[in-house]
């Protein structure tokens, strides 16, 4: 089957200073896989997804999303491309003064047509569906528990059936009953919806359990591309220790036994 | 290709019309274009206004579907239901019937009870609420000023605990920054009096007792009260701000767990700041208030400094400036631990912080001008 490439990155550079992140970056999302983003502390996961995002342009390099270029192109384009993306922030980043589900109703805000009736309907729907109790739409993000809150930003962030989903760090402080709950969350939002999922995580649980594909940050741009069992056959010895330390070891072992 | 989000056509101008149509053909009706979030607002009024009575719909001409548009057929299929009729889907790819499953699974059904309408119990209810704040709201600023208390006791018995630094700054803040603007207003307003006293006495011949007029409403009244007012705006606020900040990010948790107390550290260098800096405060607007009715005297009603000093020496009893500087601790207390008291009431989001800090400005100014109206009636009836 032809793979049909949804994120196009060409030779992406991102800088601070005169300290250089990315250099000659190049990557490919496809459409429908679960991409899992990881690498070392400070090899700029979170940056690479912000330049995708549009928060943060690159100091070089080309960024084409849905075969447009994302970079050099007029405002309403670019919101055109934004109204096909979401994305979960860390802590959910939720409006503190609106309830969640006013939070999920703020994106449906821009869709002319949608009665008022129908967005609560609505947002109800994605609220249930990433998994939180139907009460947890009249709170507001402060009476939530961090998991509570993740989930409200992954509800927001599908309140428009985006195509594509970026999620910063998903299960990052949540226990580990949580986080495999947000995993097959995750895992089943993406067959069903056919979602892309543009995934950055430190959790080789997570990575194990949804990604179809592994993208390795390291050395400022992206070394390897692969599948969980390509990663443990890479002998760079950052990549090496990644994959194969006792903390990969057992969720491998995990893995297993489950399977 | 997968999902839900089924792309035959990527052009990025579909988005400005999301296209959606029904069609009959035969028994069942086609759906066309795109059933998403984008069309559902047309969509939805269309599919339900279809005849009651089996129906039947076709989507294999359908370009996009997703979790509204399959919300939207649930709807349908409901309706249907509830009146005895089937509803038959045809042309079904395998990604929407995952779909449709998946949104079937998930649409929550709202607790029973929830819709209820707004009576006259609710009514009642808000109004004995907000009575019961009231009571509740005076017996935490009382709990607020015996916590400031008996910290400044415990303090006093343990100096070393003191942190005078935070009362520099704290004193700096609210004191020394504040003169300017003390004494811009004091001198404003004895302009104002001066002016206004001396058209109102000369119609009497009696310019001279503007000097009475100035100096008795300004050391009396006007002086103290003003500066009250202008340290409330400005420092209630900044105290509400600045507990409210540190509340919110579970500074205030934090220090209670390395068993620093709060209530030392915060709330004693702010009103102690406040309880030395309002008097002089106070003072400056007076000298300043005098100054410019002084001026404005000289250049209106001809009344010379020297003569308007002789006036102000000889006739205006000392009684009234003690009873100006006697409110100006009680309305330094009540300022202080208003805008502290606020900062602990901020809650977890920004909008607390900003609701709390314009009620802290809003509480202490109507609670200094009650404060100044019940000295008034005291001074009165003690004949002072």
């Amino acid at each position: 089957m032809e793979q049909d490439v949804v994120i196009r990155l060409r030779g992406l550079r991102n800088q601070f200073g005169a300290q250089v992140i990315h250099d000659d970056l190049d990557l490919d999302v496809y459409r429908g896989e679960v991409l899992g983003v990881v690498g070392g502390s400070g090899t700029g996961k979170s940056v690479l997804l912000r330049c995708i995002a549009g928060l943060r342009p690159p100091q070089a390099g080309e960024i084409s999303i849905f075969g447009q270029d994302a970079l050099h192109c007029s405002e309403s384009a670019r919101r055109a491309i934004d109204q096909r993306m979401g994305v979960m922030f860390q802590d959910g980043a939720l409006f503190s003064s609106l309830t969640v589900r006013e939070n999920v109703e703020v994106p449906m805000r821009t869709v002319p047509g949608l009665s008022a009736a129908m967005r609560r309907d609505l947002a109800d729907l994605k609220i249930a569906m990433a998994g939180l109790p139907y009460i947890a739409g009249d709170k507001y993000p402060s009476e939530l528990s961090g998991g509570m809150r993740k989930r409200a930003g992954l509800a927001r962030a599908l309140a428009l059936d985006p195509e594509i989903v970026f999620l910063d760090e998903p299960t990052a402080g949540l226990d580990p009953i949580g986080a495999s709950a947000f995993d097959e969350l995750i895992k089943g939002l993406s067959q069903s919806m056919g979602l892309t999922v543009f995934l950055v995580t430190h959790d080789l649980d997570t990575l194990h359990a949804t990604c179809g594909r592994i993208a390795v940050l390291a050395e400022k741009r992206v070394m390897y591309t692969g599948t969980m069992s390509d990663m443990l056959e890479v002998d760079h010895p950052w990549v090496h220790e990644y994959f194969h330390g006792p903390r990969a070891r057992a969720a491998l072992d995990t893995k297993e036994r489950i399977a | 290709m997968a999902g839900s989000v089924v792309t035959r056509d990527d052009a990025p101008e579909r988005w400005e019309d999301p296209g959606f149509a029904l069609e009959q053909q035969g028994e069942a009706w086609v759906l066309r274009g795109e059933l998403t979030v984008r069309s559902l607002g047309e969509a939805m009024p269309r599919l339900l206004a279809l005849d009651d009575g089996p129906l039947a719909l076709n989507f294999s001409a359908l370009k996009r579907f997703d979790t509204a548009g399959a919300w939207a057929i649930l709807q349908l299929r409901e309706k249907l239901h509830s009146i005895g009729h089937e509803l038959q889907l045809q042309g079904l790819s395998p990604e929407h019937e995952a779909l449709i499953a998946r949104v079937e699974q998930a649409v929550p059904t709202p607790p029973e009870d929830e819709r209820r309408r707004f009576d006259i119990r609710d009514l009642l209810a808000a109004v004995g609420q907000a009575v019961v704040g009231v009571g509740r709201f005076m017996a935490e600023i009382l709990a607020m000023l015996g916590v400031f208390l008996a910290r400044l006791a415990w303090l006093a018995r343990h100096p070393s605990q003191f942190r005078l630094t935070s009362l520099v700054y704290h004193a700096d803040q609210v004191g020394w920054r504040a003169v300017p603007i003390v004494s811009l207003m004091a001198f404003l307003i004895g302009v104002v009096l001066a002016f206004q006293g001396a058209v109102q006495l000369r119609q009497f011949g009696a310019e001279i007792f503007v000097v009475d007029l100035i100096a008795i409403s300004i050391l009396r009244e006007l002086g103290i009260l003003l500066t009250a007012i202008i340290v409330a705006g400005r420092t209630a606020s900044s105290f509400t701000a600045a507990i409210g900040s540190m509340k919110m990010r579970e500074e205030i948790d934090a220090m209670n767990t390395l068993a620093i107390d709060p209530a030392t550290v915060l709330f004693v260098p702010r009103i102690l700041a406040l309880l030395i800096t309002l008097p002089i405060l106070g003072m400056v607007a007076n000298a300043m208030g005098l100054l410019g009715g002084a001026l404005m005297s000289w250049i209106e009603l001809g009344i010379s400094p020297a003569m308007f000093l002789t006036r102000l020496i000889e006739d205006t009893s000392l009684d009234h400036v003690l009873v100006g500087f006697v409110k100006a601790p009680v309305f330094a207390i009540i300022i202080g631990v208003i805008g502290c008291h606020a900062g602990m009431q901020v809650g977890g989001n920004a909008e607390s912080l900003g609701r709390q800090t314009s009620s802290a400005v809003v509480r202490a100014i109507f609670a200094v001008i009650l404060a100044d109206a019940l000295f008034s009636v005291f001074f009165a009836m003690m004949e002072i």
